[in-house]
């Protein structure tokens, strides 16, 4: 126990208010491993053609972490894979109705599909897309298994609250959400980027193996069109079908950058659209028409 | 028997059921799709998690033995027996938006299992909020090997049905599916029974 009276090392920095104050400011401009860019357009190691000036946001997080944050429609998300190690768990939801959100059993079942890739519409529960997959260098993802709990990871990892070393992705997404006006309630069924799922002819799921045994060479990055102004929530934790008992993964990079302007069937040739795709992106111009009044 | 009700073509369904009841749902008809989700009687933010059902089980129907799991990971019911060999639950429910996607504009203002649930789930207190993946009892959604997915002709039959023992006290809310655009109840929604009694350790 410490208390005024407990002696203190001589060395003490931060012993009056005066070494406090600056000892915090001496802290500015050490460099974490993950974080933001600010600002954003000092972002470096962009996508051909993104001008720094565009670049909306710019952030790396680490595995245990979250983020939160809205994107205009038309803004363009890179979510990528650093290391090739990484799970990413994704929420969506109108940014100027959240009680719209990502509905994954729409979104596979609508499109017919239980794989996400590039073309896919991320589905909201009103029959409109909410952002798009136009670019996937991935070698899958997962609509089905969820996020961890903390009951789970204290299974397998021995710990899974948020304050712990082994966070449990469901937490991390109500913390992202809580910030932005939401509440438990309104954590549901996610999408897991990054990692494949496979369903049997039984019914039976299997987390797909890694198609490329080295790490580097399953880096990977996904483009997510926002096709409504959207608040996005993303979490970096283990896959939950992960059965490996070390809490491991890697690094995330978010970037987003204002797109070209244009309702999504005028960016997607009509031709290349199956009619539930067409229909969404119906929906979806129409609401934003009823949003710009 | 606490509850032997007949819930009509369409229609919502709502009732507690206490720690150790068993609810059997029965298909009168035959291939009568009955969507459902279920909430902790005392916290309704905790509530069933399809993805945590699957992926506690790895696999994506359920069955005899099937625990139905929540959010939190917790048991909220088991599946004690079924006489329909397996059931959906990554289909999720059909709403009039989603089947403007599904059929095509004509459809939006035909009755669908969200407006179901938001009916009978307010009377509960619950939202739009609350709803989330639910279980499709009878209904039968295959992958094939490329990804595939969809609803096709169900492998119930009259009489089948399903008995589940609740864990916790839970509150269930139903939709009779009223879907009359695909194969979910073979395009003439039907009747279903509700039947709750004590279980066999009360």
């Amino acid at each position: 126990m410490s208390g005024p009276d407990t002696e203190r090392a001589p060395s003490s920095a931060t012993a009056t208010l005066e070494q406090a104050r600056s000892h915090a400011r001496a802290q500015a401009g050490a460099r974490a491993g993950t974080g933001p860019t600010l600002p954003a357009s000092d972002a470096t190691d962009l996508p051909a053609g993104v001008e720094p000036s565009l670049v909306l946001w710019d952030e790396t997080v680490g595995v245990g972490g979250y983020t939160a944050r809205r994107l205009p429609h038309d803004a363009v998300l890179r979510i990528e894979d650093l290391e090739g190690d990484a799970c990413a768990q994704l929420l969506v939801y109108n940014a100027h109705n959240t009680s719209e959100r990502l509905n994954v059993a729409d979104t596979v079942k609508v499109q017919w599909q239980a794989y996400l890739g590039p073309g896919s519409l991320l589905l909201s529960d009103m029959g409109r897309s909410l952002m798009t997959i136009v670019e996937d260098t991935s070698g899958g993802h997962d609509c089905l298994c969820g996020a961890s709990n903390r009951r789970g990871n204290e299974e397998r990892y021995g710990d899974g609250s948020a304050s712990g070393p082994a966070p449990n992705a469901r937490d991390l997404l109500a913390l992202g959400g809580l910030k932005h006006g939401l509440a438990r309630v309104d954590i549901g069924p996610n999408i897991n980027l990054f990692r494949r799922v496979v369903v049997g002819a039984d019914g039976a799921l299997q987390l797909a193996a890694p198609t490329d045994p080295s790490p580097a060479g399953r880096a990977a990055h996904v483009h997510l069109r926002a096709d409504l102004d959207v608040l996005v929530l993303v979490a970096n934790t283990p896959h939950v079908l992960d059965d490996d008992p070390i809490y491991a993964g890697g690094t995330i990079r978010l970037t987003a950058w204002q797109g070209s302007p244009g309702t999504p069937d005028l960016q997607q040739g009509p031709d290349e659209l199956t009619p539930e795709r067409a229909r969404a992106y119906l929906n979806t111009a129409d609401h934003r028409r009823e949003l710009e009044g | 028997m606490l509850v032997d009700e007949t819930v009509a073509a369409r229609a919502p369904w709502t009732g507690v059921v206490e720690r150790g009841q068993l609810l059997r749902i029965v298909d009168l008809g035959g291939n009568q799709a009955v969507d459902c989700v279920l909430f902790d009687a005392h916290d309704h933010t905790h509530r069933y998690s399809a993805a945590d059902t699957i992926s506690a089980q790895r696999n994506i129907f359920l069955v005899t033995g099937t625990t139905l799991r929540s959010n939190e990971g917790v048991p909220m019911m088991t599946i004690t027996e079924t006489t329909c060999a397996y059931h959906d639950t990554i289909g999720g429910a059909c709403s009039r938006e989603s089947n403007t996607l599904r059929y095509g504009h004509h459809t939006a203002q035909q009755h669908a299992c969200v407006d179901n649930f938001l009916d009978g789930g307010s009377r509960h207190g619950l939202t739009k909020r609350h709803l989330v993946s639910n279980i499709n009892w009878f209904m039968n959604v295959p992958v094939g090997s490329d990804g595939t997915l969809g609803i096709v002709d169900g492998i119930s039959a009259p009489g089948l049905f399903v008995e589940l023992r609740a864990e916790m006290d839970v509150l269930v809310a139903m939709s009779n599916c009223p879907q009359i655009n695909n194969p979910c109840n073979g395009f003439d929604p039907t009747p279903i029974q509700i039947q709750i009694r004590e279980g066999d350790s009360a």
